[in-house]
Order: C-alpha cells, then structure tokens, then sequence
C-alpha cells in the first residue's frame, strides 16, 4: 500500500467519530435484537421444512392455498434459489410425519413434484442448541481475555475481547434487521468471525506492544498510530484474500452455505475495522502505558526492556 | 550462513509434502457405482458361489460389471454408471433371494499400492452423498420407572416367599419405592431381607402416620447405570435394525446422555426407514405341544435357519421378549456356547408357573419379526415397486427343560459362538430398553448432495485461483512463494482429513475456503515485514532473516487464539458447527507449517547462500 516515507496516516485522528459510529452501531444492532429478534432457523426454533422440486414453476400462492385448505396453519412458502424449488416451513414440531404427508397433500393437486429435502426438529433439540451456542459463544470469548490477557497484558485482553464482541454483536445486528435465516452456519460463522477478528486484532497489538518497547520517545498516542500504519498494508491484504474467497463462496457456494458466507463477509469487513478503531481505541483509553509492556526486569541482567525475540526453538527450525 | 536451511531441514518438508501428496491423491480418483452384497444374518456366509450367480444375473440383465471383490464377510461388485446401479440392486436381490442383503454403495476407487499404504479418500458427509438423518432421544424416565416396577414386583415376591408380610408397596416419584408393614418386627425382618439383595438402593426407615415404612431409594450411581444401561441397549437395538435395512455404512452414534443419531447414506425412503427403526422385532416363548394335543391349541411353525424343519408349538404364550431383561452368550461347562437370560420379575414369575410341571418336555424361543418388503412387480413393461407389511414368526431355538426356570435361565445346544452370539443379539434386541421418539430428521436427495459437492469445488478452485492471482500482482516473486505455499497448505490438509478419516461436509468445504483465504495471512505478513525491514535500510538478506523471525511471535499468537475458538467450537458444536471446527484446526496447523517453513525453505533456496540486490517482493522500494 503505502511504501513511501510519508509521515503516518493519523489513524488515531478518528478515534472521536470511529467511537461514536461503533457506539451507535452497537446500541442500535442491540435496540434491534430487542425489538425485532432474530430469525432463528429450523435449526433453533424446531418445526418441520420440506423443500420441493416441481417440474413446472408453481405459483406459491397457489401452493400456499393448498396447504390453507388441508388444514395447515403457520408456514411459509417461498421460493429456494430456483423458481421450481419450494420451500415449506412449518412452525409445528410435534409431528415426525409432516413432510411425506406435504408432499402428498401437493402431489394431490396434481402437479409433479419430488422430494428434494425434508427436515424436522423437535423444539427442545432447538431450545437446547440456542443454549449450547450462547454458551460456546461466551466462553470462547472468555478463553480468549485469558489467554490474551497472560500472554499479553490484562488491557490488552480487554482490547481483544470487546472487539469480538462489538463484531458479533454488529453482525447479529444485521442479521435482525433483515431478518435473514439465523441458523446453526450462521452460528459457525460468527464463531469464525471471533477467531479472524482475533487474527486481525492480535496483530496489531502485537506491534502496538513492539513498538512501546523499542521506541523509546513518543506518546501513546504516536506509538499506537505508528503501529497500525505498519500493520496496514497486512490487514487490508489479508481482508482482502478472505473477502475474494468469501466472495467466491457467497455467489458459488449455493443456497446453503449462502447466509454463512454473508454473515462472513459483514464480520470480516466489521473486524478489521474493529481491529484498528476498537481495539486500539480502548487501549489509548484505558491508558496502556510504556510500563505496562515492559519484560518484567531480571535483577543485575541489563537491557531487560529488549523487544520480544522468537523462541530460541524456531530459529533451529 | 544465512538463509540457508541444512539439508536435513529440506529434506523433513520433502518428506512432509510427499507424505501429504501420497494420502491426499485418493481423493482424485472417482468412487465407483457398486452393490454390496452381505449375509442377511452373521451365518449367512458370501462365498465366490453367490457372487458368481449375482454377476451372472447382471450380465443376463445385459448390466455391465466393472469389477468385483470378495471379502471376508461381503461382496462388492462395481458398475460403471449410476443407472446400471438403480438397475442392479433388485436384479441381485432376486437373484439371491431373502439370505442376503443387497446395498446401494460408492466404492473408491484408490489404486491397490496407494491402499496398501494405508490412503484412501475422505468420506463425504450425508449433506455432500444424499441420505437420511435421524436424531432419536431415549425415553429416560421411562426407562427408570420401568426399573422400579421390576424392582418392586421382585420384592414384593421375595417377601411373600419369606413370609414376611407387608401392608403395601408402590413406586413413589421418580426414583422411590415405599413398603409399608404392620409392626416393627417384620420390618426389620423385611429391612435386613432388602439389605441383603438389593444394595444398588438407599435404605430408610420412616413412620407415615401409623404406617411403619421402608423407602427404597435408587441411588444415583445406579440411576446413571440405569441410564447408561438403556442407551446402549438402544443403540445395539437400533445398530440391529439399521444393518436390517442393507445399507451401506451407515452411522448409529450416541449423542450426549439420551440421543441416539442414525445416519443412512444413500436411503430416499425416510417413511421406510422410520417404520423398521421404530419397528417392534419380538420374542415369544412357548411349550412344544404335547403329541396328543388338540390341534385347535397348536400351531405349526418353521424354524428361522432351517425353512424346512417345523415344530409344533403351544398356542398360549408363556412369556415375551418384553420380560426379557437381559441376555448374554456365555458357556456353559463344558464350554459349549449357551444364551443366558435374565427374566424380569413378572416373565420369572411366568416362566416358573409354566416350567414347573414341564421338565422334560421342550420349550421354543419364537422369534416374531415386523418388516416391509418392497416388491417389484412388472405393470405395462415398467416395474412398479409396491410395500407391504409382514409379520414373520421363526423358531430360533427349541430346548429341553432340565429344571424349573426362574427369572435367569439359559439355552443351550446351540450350534456355534457366533450363532449364541447374534440369539443374544437377537433377544436383547426384541425390545428397547426405553421408548425413543424422533427429535430431529433431515432426508437429503442425491440430487442436492452432488449440487452442494458441485457448488462446493467450485467455490473452493475459484476462491484459490483468486487468491493465488492476488498475491501474485501484489508480491511477484515472493507472491509464487506464497503460492506454492498455500498449495503445499490445502495438500497438506486434504491428506490430514484423509489420514484421519473426517467427514467432509458442506460446512467442512467453507471451512476449507475460509483455510485458503487466511491461509496466505503468515506470509503477507511475513512479506510485509521483509518490505519494512527493507524500507530501514538493511540488505536483503538480513531483511529476510529478520522479516520471518520477527514476524513468527505475531503468526503464532494469533495463530493459537484462533485455534482455541475452533476446539472450543468442536467441543461444543454439533453436527455442522463440528464438521467446521475439524477442518478450521487442521487448517491453521497446516497453514502455520506451510506459512512458516515450507516458504522459508523456498525462499531460501531462491535468494540464501548468495549475494542479493534486490527482492521480488512488490512496491517500489524493493525494486529500487
């Protein structure tokens, strides 16, 4: 990117208007997880789905009538990537024998259809499911803090969890405001966003804390801006490989990996930004200091304060 | 010197990227349409005979056989197209009859000295090759409750037995059982009775108004027993009538404490598979009819091996396999196989009203079978294929009564091991331990599988050729480095899922592409370092010496947190969450060995050792 001597772009500039957006983004995706909710796939809610391939495009309304008349209430039709694919959701979980009598209740009007894929889940499975998940959710972010937080500094943990979480919460975020599908890819994804926003984070404090201890002058302030001008160009390179593949997954990839290659795609653009303007943000806030970072000093061993070098085993490597 | 790596280090990736290409190479090769053909039962033996009228029934069907194997306890012949296989499975099932079960299978086709090797393909997960998936939950309370029933019924007897009388016993909630007496004595006559025989209970002594009690409380070692003891009945039960369906590799797992995940590749007949999972197989024992019996109280069975072989039997049954508590091949002494059965209280109390006055007389063992037999019957040219319901009922063991029986007794004079074996089989899978009820289902047609596999592949080629085009303009020469390197990553990882045998799912695949697209991380910033080492003005070798071992504490921080959310991930995931989390940790494994070694070596051999002007590496400076 910027390989000239130019003096660092001044990220930290930003920091007052990157706080207000990322505030305001936070507040108004939690404001719409309370108001709208997600919507949770079959995966969570339980119910039954049926998706279907007709030979000719059928008219959903139609469709929809069918099913109204045979005494069904609560689903949803819709189209499912082509016109000839149907999709019917139905709330209900009590019934395992939903989906051959759907079938027979369509095939009954006479048009030709087959079977593509059926699903049913019983609601307890899904109610325990959107507990597991919460939990692997919250844990992984708490491993995280730990593991940071030993092997960095404890605000450096913070710096990193609350990124994550900003991240998550975002995408969760769009995710209610579009109503889109939150089932368990999407799950996975999110647990993907925390570890690719972690990569991304990890970096630049990585720097930010070489820099405290090789730079001898300077105030926070300079250090963390330097850091990220350094860090940049990795950043944007790596975002940008993830995105073109994620991209690639998103239009080629099919209906069902679909939702988790968008949820992917908002989480890398999110996390990168949250790498710079969270995480450095909240490190200049809580104060980070030179005396934070500094190898704790041997007593009579001189020239403690040496940056951090690789273990002795890689360079035998 | 610098940048230079010894031999041996070379040498070790060499050996590391052969071994990766041998195990990954299996993949390349197409599995192949095949039928495989297994004995309907453990006896049933596949020999070069059946195979031999099985091949001969597909070429007089004018079906083109590729190839086919023998093994120890199955066939498996290999067609040449998806048709021919639809075509072969009832063409051989007619040909070989009820014996032998006939399954639909993909059969890789890995060359024998890659097999050798001990390589072979990954397997593909149900949402990639089509299927049926189940979740099942046991019914744990019942399964308890049905216990203490038991519990209580045997009891009860032993008190009437000892003389011992007792006012009332009942089961109370979910884990009790209270007896209430007279007066002190016999209760604790009755206390040190129970003390003795039934120590997997918590014992109390307690006063409900003018009723002297006993509470009986299953401990909860013995209530996780129960549980326990009831899954995995289930599961042999289930895995009993899974193999009943011919399928090929199908999966019974246990999911957590009560659930039960069935998986049948290749099934469309979600409906069919339901009735034999849920499918009542059953046992029915019975006395052979007296020689001067009316024939109105008889009835005329055969035996299940020997069709021909029939055996007159008692109309009133004695008892059925839902009395059946347990039962296990053992020997007896003279080390002849036998079946040792454990009755619960009420099939004890029968089978020793029946028995007692019968020794010497001979007692069956009925076998009692629900199946649905497809048939194919030609309407107007096209075969139509049409199900029904059979109720099947085959002696499988006629024996001599030597003594009255009570609630354990056993079947001897029987012929093999494997034949005790699979009556035990047979007997404990006669009834589940504990109702099941469906929670979860999912059919996937063969359809959407190869358009998820399509949809799959694509992505993955086109997100890599993106990558490696964007690495390329961006680093030049340092780029094809990187290039090499990611190959070298997704070879690496396609041959530790292989080695392993994961399953490779949908989610698996986009784990897969998220690899290749944080894959090249380690190197970008590798390069990135090297660039700003360069920019400081230090040679190029030193810069590249410095770039790699300042940039490794970055890669491996973050390298290790992001493996910790994905074993976090595969620890608390299922299904699809699961299948990502394998491929996310063996791809950060492998990407940071390739990142990190299999460039430096390569860079190494490029650039160490020599004097170096300028580097490849992209931007203006490094070209300066």
């Amino acid at each position: 990117m910027s390989d000239d001597q130019k003096q660092a772009f001044d990220f930290m500039g930003f920091r007052k208007i990157a706080s207000a957006i990322s505030i305001i983004l936070v507040v108004a995706s939690i404001a719409l997880l309370g108001m709208r909710g997600l919507n949770f796939g079959m995966d969570f809610t339980g119910g039954t789905s049926v998706e279907l391939e007709y030979a000719q495009a059928p008219q959903l309304d139609e469709v929809r009538s069918t099913l109204t008349e045979a005494g069904y209430d609560q689903f949803v039709v819709q189209n499912f990537g082509a016109d000839t694919i149907v999709l019917v959701r139905l709330s209900e979980s009590g019934n395992d024998q939903l989906a051959p009598e759907i079938v027979d209740t369509l095939s009954a009007t006479g048009n030709e259809l087959k079977l593509i894929s059926s699903e049913f889940v019983g609601s307890q499975v899904g109610d325990e499911l959107k507990e597991d998940s919460g939990l692997a959710l919250l844990l992984a972010l708490v491993v995280v803090l730990i593991y940071v937080g030993m092997r960095f500094q404890f605000k450096f943990g913070i710096a990193s969890v609350v990124p994550l979480a900003h991240d998550v919460i975002i995408v969760l975020g769009v995710f209610a405001l579009f109503q889109w599908t939150f089932d368990l890819t999407v799950l996975a994804a999110l647990l993907a966003i925390i570890g690719y926003s972690l990569n991304d984070t990890i970096v630049v404090a990585d720097r930010i804390r070489e820099n405290f201890r090789k730079m001898r002058v300077g105030e926070s302030w300079d250090i963390i801006n330097e850091s990220i001008h350094q860090t940049i160009a990795r950043t944007i390179n790596t975002s940008g490989t993830t995105l073109v593949v994620l991209l690639a997954l998103y239009f080629l990839g099919g209906e069902a990996i679909n939702k988790f290659a968008l949820a992917l795609i908002i989480g890398v653009v999110v996390g990168t930004y949250s790498s710079i303007y969270v995480s450095a943000n909240l490190l200049m806030v809580m104060g980070v200091s030179r005396e934070d970072l500094m190898v704790p000093a041997k007593e009579g061993v001189e020239g403690s304060e040496e940056e951090e070098q690789p273990p002795e085993w890689l360079n035998r490597m | 010197m610098l940048n230079k790596y010894p031999l041996w280090k070379n040498l070790i990736i060499l050996v590391a990227i052969v071994i990766g290409f041998i195990y990954a190479l299996p993949n390349l090769f197409p599995d192949d349409y095949a039928v495989q053909i297994t004995g309907a039962r453990s006896s049933t033996e596949v020999n070069s005979n059946v195979l031999d009228r099985a091949i001969k029934a597909l070429e007089s069907d004018g079906i083109e056989v590729k190839s086919s194997t023998l093994e120890d306890r199955d066939a498996l012949i290999r067609l040449t197209s998806s048709d021919d296989q639809l075509r072969a499975r009832p063409a051989v099932q007619a040909a070989l009859g009820r014996d032998y079960l006939v399954a639909l299978n993909m059969a890789p086709s890995t060359p024998s000295w890659l097999k050798s090797m001990g390589a072979g393909p990954m397997k593909l997960g149900l949402d990639l090759r089509g299927g049926v998936h189940f979740l099942l939950e046991v019914d744990m309370d019942t399964a308890v409750g049905q216990r203490l029933e038991a519990v209580s019924g045997q009891i009860k007897r032993e008190l009437r037995e000892e003389r011992i009388r007792y006012r009332g016993g009942d089961v109370q909630g979910t884990r009790d059982i209270v007896l209430s007496f007279r007066d002190e004595a016999t209760r604790t006559e009755a206390f040190d009775l129970i003390k003795r025989q039934y120590n997997e209970f918590l014992l109390d002594q307690r006063t409900d108004g003018d009723e002297l009690q006993i509470a009986l409380t299953l401990s909860e070692a013995e209530v996780s027993a129960i549980r326990k003891y009831a899954l995995e009945q289930n599961l042999t039960t289930i895995r009993n009538r899974v193999n009943e369906l011919g399928v090929a590799e199908p999966l019974v797992q246990q999911q957590g404490s009560n659930r039960i995940i069935v998986e049948l590749p290749g099934v469309q007949d979600t409906a069919q598979a339901k009735r034999v999972l849920g499918a009542t197989a059953n046992l029915e024992f019975r006395m052979e009819a007296r020689q001067d019996a009316a024939s109105s109280e008889t009835e005329q069975f055969s035996f299940r091996d020997e069709r021909q072989r029939t055996a007159r039997l008692e109309r009133d049954v004695i008892a059925t396999g839902n009395n059946v508590a347990n039962a296990q091949q053992a020997f007896d002494e003279n080390g002849q196989p036998q079946v040792s059965i454990t009755m619960d209280s009420v099939g004890g109390d029968l089978m020793n009203r029946a028995t007692r006055n019968a020794i010497g007389r001979r007692m069956a063992v009925l076998f009692i079978e629900f199946r649905t037999e497809t048939e194919t019957k030609m309407v107007n040219g096209e075969p139509v294929e049409s199900e029904k319901r059979v109720v099947e009922k085959g002696i499988i063991s006629l024996a001599t009564v030597q003594s009255a029986l009570g609630s354990s007794f056993r079947i001897t004079g029987l012929d093999s091991i494997p034949e005790a074996a699979e009556l035990a089989l047979l007997l404990r899978a006669g009834a589940l331990a504990a109702p099941m009820y469906f929670v979860q289902e999912r059919t996937i047609g063969p359809s959407l599988g190869q358009k998820n596999i399509d949809a799959g592949m694509m992505s993955v080629g086109l997100g890599f050729i993106l990558v490696l085009l964007y690495m390329l303009v961006y680093y030049r020469g340092f780029g094809v480095v990187a290039n090499i390197a990611l190959t070298v990553n997704l070879m690496l990882l396609i041959a530790c899922m292989s080695i392993l045998s994961a399953t490779l799912t949908l989610p698996g695949i986009a784990g897969i592409v998220l690899t290749v697209g944080m894959a090249v991380d380690a190197n970008v910033l590798i390069f990135e370092r090297i660039k700003e080492e360069l920019k400081s003005g230090i040679s190029p070798q030193l810069a590249i010496n410095s770039g790699y071992s300042r940039a490794f504490v970055s890669i491996f921080d973050a390298n290790i947190t992001t493996l910790l959310v994905a074993v976090i991930l595969f620890a608390m995931g299922s299904g699809p969450v699961k299948g990502f989390a394998v491929t996310l940790c063996i791809g950060i494994l492998t990407s940071m060995f390739s990142g990190l070694m299999v460039s430096r070596s390569i860079v190494n051999m490029v650039y160490g050792g020599r004097r170096v002007e300028k580097l490849s590496i992209g931007g203006k400076l490094a070209n300066v």
